[in-house]
């Protein structure tokens, strides 16, 4: 699939890559993969509470981005998070263990599904509101150019937050201080239940930024991801906002309570599934050059075993003490006291990032 | 000397700005057209439009902008021309800057100041006028404070800039062109104010009158007028409405056993109906006399003088509560 554009010229559709990157990409792919399908099976399995969105299906969109930038750039997403986690350095174990609500998690069983953050890698969540991401990671990028440091930030969202009125003043005010921010839609043609054209009089999402540029690109493709995305980090930084949209799909629904077929066919799933899934696509691009199937079964089992024992030790792992509750509300807490659900409990909500105490 | 509340948030703001090139200023008209009410003025001149910048009239937008970038680690100043138009941008202050620390179990911090007036300004009706004290208070991550003379603006501001934690900063426009006396230790670069603390304005014997903003002077007016007829009152200023001052309140409460609240905003769940509870809660034994609020009338604010002077507490009404408790 050419990329399509709005007021800029399309970067190359020739890509240079090698075995090694795209068994990078296919190992990094097919963690997510098995992760989101682990996450589905331990909610079903009720060792996991609340909203849980699942990621799996649009594994090119995040690979090709981190391909193409460093942990020096930022990311803020939505509350689909839970990859971002892996791609940005943290471990399924982390991840495993928040969804669980344990101590060992990425945020200590205080954020959950939704709310998964590295910040010194630079991944600002893992935001519950739709589209309150978008300002956010237009402040992240002027953050990046007030410092004069030479990084973008990344913000992404869905087709259905690109709706949002906040989106359009966020696009605004990025394009009258040229701030490096790479707004990236994840159109997977679904608002939760809500199809494109039922939510969008255009969904031609690239374009819906009018004076800022904009790029489609096969979402379901990483190296055609990972090529747009270091064109447009090239031009963020050299002239300001970009617009990317990412045509892909989620397999599963929206989010648990949604079996994710009363808006969509079957059919239409399978057809995405067997024909323009971005693993099976970088794994038939190996096999074509001299990678042995027998490799793909040594990788699959080995990362199937890492992702299991992720499961295993997230189930063992311990809840998070009572005491947490009071923590990390305030930076600098002043000696402030915190009523607990009776009179007279006062808890001082102390600054503690370690949870040493 | 004497300095206005307006210069003395401007030299706040002034001081801060050359203190610390993490800090800067957003929001409408800040820049260019030096501030809708002059808070700004002379900024963008001294600091340049990187750190003083006028935005689009968008408060959701720049309001995530701002805070955004303080998640990043710049340390914004984020001025509503009103905080009625704050509303716009309300889901920013509290879902992403309030909450972001502990949900990130303490990774992301939120530097961020979001200033502006408050309550009923004159003449201006509903949708100008109404105060936001016990929605922002109520909301654990936040500060609040709501500075009355030229020493709160001067000290608490700064405070508030120097905090790492977000802080709602609550002006009250009628205050900006009143004048009150400074000494060099309020001029001083480095002078703030403790955050979560309350000051003693008056002491007194017989009740304690508890406000903050533009009610601490008709508090204080009320105060002079009862002294003459020999009820001495004990003047809170609230200063900082989160974290809240118990102690002080508690103490108060031990010398005089009566407590009347005063504050512009509506009654139900307003400032002063927290602090009357609170006081049964921690201080039972010691009330000779129910706590009494003394609150905005519970209506839209009417634009005509004599419905909008009747929608607000006046001196008068801060007297006849305390005769109604003594």
């Amino acid at each position: 699939m050419p990329f399509k554009v709005h007021r800029i010229e399309a970067p190359s559709n020739i890509v240079e890559t090698n075995v090694s990157e795209l068994m990078s990409f296919y190992k990094l792919m097919y963690k997510m993969r098995r992760m989101e399908i682990a996450a589905d099976m331990m909610y079903k399995a009720k060792f996991i509470r609340g909203f849980c969105h699942l990621y799996d299906g649009q594994e090119a969109v995040l690979t090709g981005i981190e391909a193409a930038i460093t942990l020096q750039d930022s990311i803020i997403t939505s509350y689909r998070d839970h990859c971002q986690h892996v791609s940005r350095g943290g471990t399924v174990l982390e991840l495993m263990a928040e969804l669980m609500g344990k101590r060992e998690g990425a945020t200590r069983g205080l954020g959950g599904s939704m709310h998964i953050y590295n910040r010194k890698n630079n991944f600002y969540g893992g935001n519950g509101i739709v589209g309150a991401q978008i300002p956010l990671g237009a402040g992240i990028a002027l953050a990046h150019k007030y410092r004069g440091e030479p990084n973008v930030c990344i913000t992404m969202y869905g087709d259905g937050a690109a709706n949002q009125g906040q989106k359009y003043e966020a696009l605004n005010m990025a394009g009258l201080w040229n701030l490096p921010a790479i707004f990236v839609c994840e159109n997977n043609h679904y608002g939760m239940g809500t199809a494109e054209w039922r939510a969008a009089k255009s969904p031609n999402f690239y374009t819906r930024g009018d004076y800022i540029p904009g790029i489609k690109v096969d979402g379901m493709d990483v190296l055609a991801v990972k090529q747009a995305v270091a064109f447009a980090k090239a031009y963020a930084l050299a002239n300001g906002p970009i617009i990317m949209e990412m045509d892909t799909y989620r397999y599963h629904g929206h989010s648990m309570s949604d079996p994710g077929s009363t808006y969509r066919t079957r059919d239409e799933i399978n057809a995405m599934r067997t024909e323009r899934d971005p693993i099976e696509r970088v794994k038939k691009l190996l096999l074509a050059n001299g990678v042995e199937s027998a490799e793909f079964k040594r990788l699959d089992r080995e990362i199937k075993k890492e992702i299991d024992d992720a499961v295993e030790a997230a189930k063992a792992g311990s809840i998070p003490p009572d005491s947490w509750l009071w923590k990390n509300m305030y930076a600098a807490p002043l000696g402030a006291e915190m009523r607990g659900v009776l009179p007279g409990q006062y808890h001082a909500p102390a600054f503690d990032p370690e949870y040493k105490s | 000397s004497e300095m206005t509340v307006r210069d003395a948030l401007n030299s706040a703001l002034d001081e801060e700005l050359a203190r610390d090139d993490k800090v800067y200023i957003l929001g409408e008209e800040v820049g260019e057209y030096q501030g809708a009410y002059k808070i700004t003025r002379g900024l963008l001149q001294k600091y340049g439009p990187d750190r003083v910048k006028d935005t689009p009239i968008t408060e959701a937008g720049f309001t995530g902008i701002a805070v955004g970038s303080a998640f990043a680690g710049l340390k914004p100043v984020c001025e509503f021309m009103t905080w009625n138009f704050a509303m716009q941008a309300i889901d920013q202050i509290i879902n992403s800057a309030a909450k972001t620390l502990y949900m990130s179990a303490g990774q992301i911090s939120c530097p961020i100041v979001f200033r502006g007036p408050n309550g009923a300004a004159a003449g201006v009706a509903a949708q100008h006028s109404q105060c936001f004290a016990s929605w922002y208070s109520s909301v654990p991550g936040l500060k609040v404070l709501a500075p009355y003379d030229s020493e709160d603006a001067r000290g608490l501001l700064k405070a508030a800039i120097r905090d790492p934690d977000p802080v709602v900063f609550l002006e009250n426009e009628i205050m900006y062109g009143q004048a009150f006396p400074v000494n060099a230790q309020i001029l001083d670069k480095d002078f703030t104010l403790p955050i979560g603390k309350a000051k003693v304005m008056r002491e007194g014997k017989h009740v304690t009158l508890v406000s903050f903003s533009k009610m601490v002077g008709y508090c204080l007016k009320a105060a002079d007028h009862l002294s003459k007829e020999g009820v001495h009152c004990e003047v809170i200023n609230l200063r900082s409405i989160k974290p809240l001052d118990k102690d002080t309140l508690v103490a108060s409460l031990k010398k005089t056993h009566r407590m009347v609240t005063v504050e512009e905003g509506w009654p139900q769940c307003g400032v002063g109906s927290e602090i009357a509870a609170l006081m049964q809660e921690l201080a039972f034994d010691e009330l000779d006399a129910p706590v009494l609020r003394v609150t905005g009338a519970e209506v839209p604010m009417p634009y005509a003088a004599n419905l909008e002077a009747a929608a607000l507490p006046q001196v008068d009404d801060i007297i006849k509560a305390v005769k109604s408790v003594l």
